[in-house]
């Protein structure tokens, strides 16, 4: 079985930090916004290299989504920089209104995603944000696995024309995708080849996917490993071709289950290829205060779980 | 450059416009559309530099947002007699496969339209980001907004107002179609305004007052102040106090029409105090 090495845990925001830092210095028309959360959003470098093209909103993210749409026109490719909850629910007909349907070019970056937000508690974990992201016509929904992804990732929407949103998190993970790899939005990518299980995971759990496959590997079942990042459009060519090998799937995200990748992928399999499936996610539930550790664990969004249920999936196999 | 005769026949047909598209499809807002049709045909007759060669960027030239879109009606009609698309167009309205959706929207390329509004209160931050890449492009063109007053009861208002003061943007000119009506009856019934023009400068505006609305000598005039005061460190708004279905005399002095359409005698009564200017669609 293919392995991947951690070359060092690091935060998926910082890698969002470092793509835009590099854009601020390739594309001019690039502009970045945020909402009084630059440190925690690591814009400081686009900060501090770009005055002139950094707008410091203040705590107003509505009014933060319309300057972003009022700014495509004229050229611009604005960068919106706040925490995912804020990013999507807080803002959500402001982004359907003045973004989606009139069809602007504004880049919604979302740090702080999900349960490893953390101890501040499910006020700031949105675990819905895929959601309603991926039900808004035209908008490109994209949720990165680690730093070097998000970094890639957040140079290649820039050259993408349209909305997207890409969502990142806070703690620092294992980075293991290769540095520089071209990032292509909607295609999905093969980490590992297996004839047993497939395994279609996103953002964090992608990292745990892997550590899933070990496991597996170790009792005899081969798991297919895809990295799915781009949730929407989704590469449904990619989840078919894996599982008419393997014949079952389990999905991995940070998020409810309602709504998320696992849905999406299930509406693939149930119009395409009706196949076993089961989910890694949160179970319509808010989250809770607690190391990102302890609420993984305790949500069930670790490798433990996903192994759980690919043996659970495995027996459900016609 | 129009005479005063030419700008006041182009008003009377934007009215007759106004009226027989929502008689049409017994649908729309006459009410709000009448009140600014003044307004419009200054800012698209006199005011504005702009091509209707239509180019979204709408770099080198002016650019105007409606924020309250429901006024669509009058947005239609006087871009249409402007010269943005064929004004037989205006028989579309609120129809089905229609570029002239019931609230405007980008989304069927109606040239003219630079962003969808209706859901309220999101205008403003738009004006302003495109007041801002106006200026990293080296732009001195102006961005000019049309709000409704009921509008400002929105909380993204505030925001976007608190944001283009702090940051002193000076080539902003917003308006206020301050006809103290909405649709649950009186501003002042519904939610109060308190002093507009006092909260617009406690937020550093500079705020330039407008009673003859519905003049358009005035309103040129006062349009014409507010571009002399642009450039000065401080967005300006011009709080325009109109007559709700200005020019109908059965629609006026009341907020019954803000969304109702005339049915067939209305519209011949309507009609009559209108006459026939630059020809009916």
């Amino acid at each position: 079985m293919k392995t991947y090495t951690n070359s060092g845990n690091i935060d998926t925001r910082s890698g969002f930090g470092a793509g835009l830092a590099e854009l601020g210095k390739t594309n001019p028309d690039v502009l970045a916004l945020c909402a009084d959360l630059t440190g925690s959003l690591k814009m400081d470098e686009f900060k501090k290299n770009h005055p002139d093209r950094f707008f410091q909103i203040g705590i107003a993210e509505a009014n933060m989504i319309g300057i972003a749409a009022g700014m495509t026109i004229g050229g611009k490719i604005p960068f919106t920089g706040t925490f995912a909850n804020f990013s999507t629910g807080r803002v959500y007909d402001q982004i359907r209104q003045s973004v989606a349907y009139s069809g602007k070019n504004v880049k919604i970056c979302a740090s702080h995603a999900g349960l490893t937000l953390g101890e501040d508690g499910a006020t700031h974990q949105i675990l819905e944000d895929l959601g309603l992201m991926k039900m808004l016509p035209g908008m490109t929904v994209i949720n990165t696995c680690d730093y070097n992804q998000t970094k890639a990732a957040t140079i290649a929407i820039a050259e993408h024309d349209g909305p997207v949103y890409l969502r990142f998190g806070r703690p620092k993970v294992a980075n293991f995708t290769p540095e520089n790899q071209k990032f292509e939005i909607g295609k999905a990518v093969n980490l590992t080849e297996g004839n047993d299980v497939t395994i279609v995971a996103t953002g964090h759990l992608v990292w745990e996917a892997l550590e899933a496959a070990k496991i597996l590997d170790e009792k005899g079942i081969s798991a297919e490993v895809i990295n799915i990042h781009t949730i929407k459009p989704l590469d449904e060519k990619a989840i078919l071709k894996s599982v008419r090998k393997t014949k079952c799937v389990v999905t991995a995200e940070e998020h409810n289950f309602l709504g998320g990748l696992g849905e999406s992928v299930a509406r693939t399999l149930a119009q395409s290829e009706p196949t076993p499936q089961e989910f890694v996610a949160t179970q319509d539930t808010f989250g809770e205060s607690g190391t990102p550790a302890e609420l993984m664990e305790k949500y069930g969004l670790n490798a433990e779980n996903i192994v759980t249920k690919a043996e659970a999936a495995i027996l459900r196999k016609v | 450059m129009s005479t005063t005769q030419q700008l006041q026949d182009f008003v009377t047909q934007v009215r007759r416009d106004i009226l027989r598209q929502v008689h049409q499809v017994n649908s729309g807002h006459p009410g709000g559309s009448l009140g600014c049709a003044e307004f419009f045909s200054v800012l698209y007759q006199e005011v504005m530099d702009y091509s209707t060669d239509f180019d979204m960027d709408g770099k080198n030239e002016d650019i105007f947002f409606l924020s309250n879109g429901h006024i669509s009606p009058v947005f239609y009609s006087v871009l249409a007699r402007s010269g943005f698309f064929p004004v037989e167009e205006l028989r579309t309205f609120r129809k089905i496969n229609s570029r002239l959706q019931g609230h405007p929207t980008t989304h069927e390329g109606l040239p003219g339209i630079r962003i969808a509004s209706g859901s309220l209160g999101q205008g403003l931050s738009v004006a302003i980001g495109a007041a801002l890449t106006k200026k990293q492009n080296d732009d001195e063109h102006l961005i000019y907004t049309l709000h409704g007053d009921g509008e400002l009861q929105e909380g993204q208002n505030w925001e976007a107002i608190l944001y283009a003061g702090s940051n002193g943007l000076d080539n902003i000119i917003a308006t206020i179609d301050y006809n103290k009506k909405q649709i649950d009856g009186a501003t002042d019934d519904v939610l109060p305004l308190g002093n507009l023009k006092a909260k617009f400068e406690a937020f550093d505006w500079k705020v330039l007052e407008l009673k003859e609305g519905n003049d358009l000598e005035a309103i040129k005039a006062k349009l014409e102040e507010a571009k002399n005061l642009t450039g000065q460190n401080q967005p300006i708004v011009i709080i325009m106090e109109t007559e709700m279905g200005n020019g109908v005399d059965y629609m006026m002095g009341t907020h019954a029409w803000h969304g109702k359409a005339p049915n067939d005698e209305q519209l011949e009564s309507a009609l009559a105090q209108n006459p026939e200017t630059l020809g009916d669609y």
